[in-house]
């Protein structure tokens, strides 16, 4: 179904699924207003956010079952298949890590239900980052996204280091954004526009590949993507906000939050500068200076959660490979990758809030000890996870890591494939340990993991998580042709129509 | 019916007995494992008079697997893989009769791991698929990992991790290197796929990149044979590993990395293969591991690291038979690589049991067992004299061929290795007249009781093997013959008139 974005009617069927969204949002702050003190009341808002994610997921199901796109230049929201995938990609990093939420919100006593609304935003700003096709719209969705992540960091008011997390992720935070905003600028500046087709468009016709102008705002578009999605240079928040972070939290920001900035970051570079490989060559220096930076400092790690943190680090890395590809391949490489990586890692942030009880003391790796012998299906879980996160072939970690490897030999990168394996092989030296110590080492005393507790809703998210991995390691195919089509949807500009006279 | 399953069944029926151990009580998953795996060896033995030597590629079996990037579950078995097949579901129930009383906790894991394990193995012999066999060459590294690192020695997480990574290093530089053959055939043909047979027919002259992907598959399956210097791992793992791990792990996982230089980098890069220095180098190497691996066995105090070294040096002769090109010399080293296995096994079952017995893998703490242990004495006897290569034994069949192929092309590196034999008789006759001969002086050792019917069920086998090859070799060559002197067609289109 074609549709024409200049009409209302139309342009609110584009815009179905962040509707429903914020419809959910209102109810959700309506009761919240009203039932905001017991762990019942914790209950019913997330009931409340699951309808709200899964209905949305249903509206974009309905746009990307019947196919709608748009005619000629599209305004502000891009309506195409990338978005749809990104879009479920968000409602179901949003659905897992609300799943998890229920038992630990009550477990550290947060009894306050606006933690649910905060997380609804936040999902609302992931999809319009991933839609917008305007650099105000992904301006916008990026705000909306940080400022209520901003304030999930800090959640627990009581502990120290999560208010030390949230300020400083929020102080480094709004300096990326006014990058950001200001590479906004420097390009409007440039080329007159900041709608992402019409400045491919402009960029291409008018030659502005070498326009310092325009070359300096990239820049600072990079250095604000860069900030969002945790690549060294621009990486050094995470560990600590990572670390202090509530622990769902946490697993939200590495995967949701990271996979909204990517989304964007792959669809600002090639509809708007596909014309200039100028920030090619930068973002290849970003992912190998990323890889080797994350990996080595993981290794040094000994506890289980800031190893995360640095290994989500080097899993930017990573993706930013498949970014500098820049092609159909490299896009759906990227949004494979985020979905593989998106599921392990949330369901590995789940164990290690299980593990962390109550107080959400520091959990070591050597915590870990002797697990397989008293919850042996745990010690599965999380084995299956550091395997998939290490790229081991039977996950889909590994099929995941194999597209990225595919689309960066195919474009010639054979070298930069080089890197990224020698590099994962580096990650083997701190996702084994964990493995080694479940497995390998004797329980230190009898109640070591005596407190470890998986609420039902959680265990049936985790047991989905953990199927999931196996299946998209052992079949892809389905996956891998939805994340194909919608990989293709996203073009350089040249391949737009004219540009239209009376911008 | 049968040639269309067999390879299938082999791969699958592992993994559903490792499941099923999961629940099955504790105390009787060692039965069913042995069980298992002896169905797995039943099942298997018909490949042998089913096997048509001329006809190449058979029991083949092509399923679409990934089709959007032209993957397919594709097997199949020839007169090289036929017998690394055998060998493995061989050594398999072995390997679990012989765990009987060395493992005695947490069971049911050990043996689906050794399950799982049999599959990975199976599945990198059969792989007609490059991304398959890549995924059975990494699969087959998470039990070892868990064997060694759970059920080994002392030092068993650092040997576990050292392994895992040592290997892990090297296959995923063949990755990469699989995925620019893949990309070079695609460029010449628009088909995307990852077909053994396909690649092979259409990759084309692929320049200087040709040489890089020869690094990445060289690094992976030298770590894996092992080679010197990329042998650090081996004396680690073998050492910490327990028994039927360290039989498995010499067995048959030091033979992927000498297959993988037959079925695919030899085969792939003929040109880089046959290159003066390449020739030069990895004759030089093989030479070098067959000597310094008998040099440093001989010093060896501990019996288990003995034998460790001495899978160096035997290695070793393989990589100098397949590189002599010549089809004695091949044969000889498809030879070596199973004498290697049933010599090598049976010396770490011999190994494993003494230790049973004595607590102790010191050669020191031994001496003149002869008059305790008989029976052992006998086997452990005969085993040695097969590694040394005895005429009459398998030993002397598939070192001499060797010798007698790479005199051919290498007369000089020949004669180097034929040390080699002399140095492997230094270390094991030396090492078996301080064990059994000398004097009992050892109070300890005078009432070490002697091989029981299990363990007799165990090594006889063996025993049988050694002998039948040593004698009558004949049937097992004729097997071998088409399919290496298919791949010496391969890489050596047009052999010069002086080496015919």
């Amino acid at each position: 179904m074609s549709i024409d974005l200049s009409t209302s009617r139309e342009l609110l069927l584009a815009l179905l699924p962040e509707l429903v969204l914020t419809g959910w949002a209102m109810v959700l702050l309506v009761v919240v207003a009203w039932r905001h003190r017991t762990a019942q009341d914790l209950r019913i808002a997330g009931w409340i956010t699951l309808a709200a994610l899964a209905s949305t997921a249903v509206a974009v199901w309905w746009l990307w079952w019947n196919q709608v796109h748009s005619e000629g230049i599209t305004p502000m929201i891009a309506v195409d298949d990338f978005r749809y995938v990104a879009d479920w990609l968000f409602l179901g990093a949003a659905a897992l890590t609300t799943m998890f939420s229920f038992h630990y919100l009550e477990r550290e006593q947060l009894l306050a239900p606006e933690y649910y609304v905060l997380l609804v935003f936040a999902t609302l700003g992931m999809m319009l980052m991933a839609g917008g096709e305007d650099l105000f719209v992904i301006f916008l969705g990026l705000e909306l996204m940080s400022v209520a992540v901003y304030v999930l960091a800090g959640f627990d008011r009581k502990s120290p280091r999560a208010a030390e997390a949230a300020l400083k992720y929020f102080l480094l935070g709004a300096f990326a954004s006014a990058f950001l905003l200001y590479g906004i600028a420097l390009v409007y500046g440039a080329t007159g526009t900041t709608n992402l087709t019409l400045i491919g468009v402009q960029v291409a016709s008018l030659g502005l590949g070498t326009n310092v102008l325009l070359l300096l705002g990239l820049g600072l578009l990079l250095v604000g993507f860069g900030f969002k999605v945790a690549a060294v240079p621009f990486h050094m928040w995470a560990p600590d906000v990572y670390d202090g972070a509530p622990t769902p939290v946490t697993g939200f920001m590495a995967t949701a939050v990271k996979a909204a900035a990517f989304a964007a970051l792959a669809r600002v570079l090639i509809e708007a500068f596909a014309a200039t490989d100028a920030w090619q060559g930068i973002v290849v220096g970003l992912s190998v200076v990323t890889m080797v930076v994350g990996n080595l400092v993981a290794l040094a790690q000994r506890s289980l959660k800031r190893m995360l943190a640095y290994s989500s680090v080097a899993h930017a890395g990573y993706l930013l490979v498949a970014v500098s590809v820049g092609d159909a391949q490299g896009t759906a490489a990227v949004l494979f990758y985020l979905a593989a990586y998106g599921l392990t890692t949330v369901a590995a942030f789940a164990l290690l809030s299980a593990k962390g009880r109550a107080g959400e003391s520091e959990v070591q790796i050597d915590d870990f000890a002797g697990l397989s012998a008293d919850r042996p299906w745990l010690a599965f879980a999380l084995a299956v996870c550091m395997l998939s996160l290490l790229g081991f072939p039977g996950t889909a970690g590994f099929i995941g890591k194999w597209y990225i490897l595919v689309a960066a030999t195919a474009a010639g990168k054979a070298w930069l494939a080089a890197v990224l394996v020698l590099t994962s092989v580096v990650s083997a030296g701190y996702y084994l340990p964990v493995i080694m110590a479940m497995y390998m080492r004797p329980t230190p005393f009898a109640t070591a993991h005596a407190g470890v507790r998986f609420a039902r809703l959680g265990q049936v998210a985790l047991a989905a998580c953990i199927a999931a991995v196996l299946y998209f390691g052992i079949r892809p195919n389905r996956l891998l042709d939805l994340t194909r089509t919608s990989g293709a949807a996203i073009r350089p500009a040249a391949a737009a129509p004219a540009p239209p006279t009376g911008n | 019916m049968y040639d269309h399953a067999v390879l299938t069944a082999l791969l699958v029926w592992p993994l559903i007995a490792a499941a099923a151990l999961w629940a099955a009580p504790e105390r009787l998953a060692k039965h069913l494992a042995l069980a298992a795996s002896v169905v797995e060896f039943v099942v298997s033995l018909p490949l042998w008079w089913r096997f048509v030597p001329a006809a190449g590629m058979q029991f083949e079996v092509t399923r679409p697997w990934v089709s959007g990037w032209g993957i397919s579950y594709h097997v199949g078995v020839d007169g090289i893989s036929l017998f690394m097949v055998l060998l493995t579901t061989f050594l398999v129930p072995l390997s679990v009769l012989g765990s009987y009383n060395y493992i005695t906790k947490r069971e049911r894991g050990f043996y689906a791991n050794l399950l799982v394990l049999t599959t990975g193995m199976i599945g990198v012999f059969v792989s007609l698929d490059l991304f398959l066999f890549y995924v059975m060459w990494e699969v087959m590294l998470i039990p070892m990992y868990f064997i060694i690192g759970i059920w080994g020695g002392e030092r068993r997480l650092y040997a576990a991790i050292k392994f895992f990574i040592y290997t892990m290093f090297g296959s995923l530089l063949m990755l990469v290197a699989i995925l620019g053959l893949y990309f070079a055939a695609a460029a010449r043909t628009g088909v995307h796929s990852f077909d053994y047979g396909f690649l092979l027919a259409n990759v084309g002259p692929l320049g200087n990149a040709a040489w890089w992907f020869f690094g990445a598959f060289f690094l992976a399956f030298a770590i894996k044979v092992p080679m010197f210097p990329f042998h650090t791992w081996l004396p680690d793992a073998h050492v910490e590993a327990p028994t039927a791990g360290s039989v498995i792990l010499a067995g048959v996982l030091l033979k992927m990395g000498t297959y993988g230089f037959l079925r695919f980098a030899l085969p792939f890069f003929p040109e880089i293969a046959l290159h003066p220095t390449v020739q030069l180098i990895i004759v030089a190497l093989a030479l070098i591991g067959i000597i310094y691996g008998g040099l440093v066995a001989m010093v060896q105090p501990d019996l288990k690291k003995l034998v460790a070294y001495s899978s160096v040096s035997h290695l070793g002769f393989v990589m100098l038979g397949i590189w002599a090109l010549t089809l004695q010399s091949v044969q000889g080293a498809l030879l070596v690589m199973i004498n290697h296995g049933l010599s090598t096994g049976a010396l770490f079952f011999l190994v494993g049991m003494l230790y049973e017995r004595r607590h102790s893998r010191l050669i020191a703490a031994y001496g003149g067992i002869a008059k305790a242990v008989p029976l052992l004495a006998t086997v452990l006897t005969i085993v040695s004299l097969s590694s040394i290569g005895l005429p009459g034994t398998n030993g002397f069949v598939g070192e001499f061929l060797v010798l007698l192929g790479a005199f051919r092309t290498y007369p000089v590196a020949a004669g180097i290795a034929t040390a080699g034999v002399i140095v492997a008789a230094l270390y094991l006759l030396w090492a078996l007249q301080r064990i059994i001969y000398q004097r009992l002086d050892k109070p300890e050792n005078e009432k070490l009781p002697d091989l029981t019917p299990r363990e007799l069920v165990v090594l006889v086998p063996i025993l049988l093997g050694i002998f039948w090859i040593g004698v009558y070799p004949k049937p097992i060559l004729a097997r071998m013959e088409p399919a290496a002197q298919h791949l010496i067609d391969i890489v050596k289109p047009a052999p010069p008139a002086a080496l015919r």
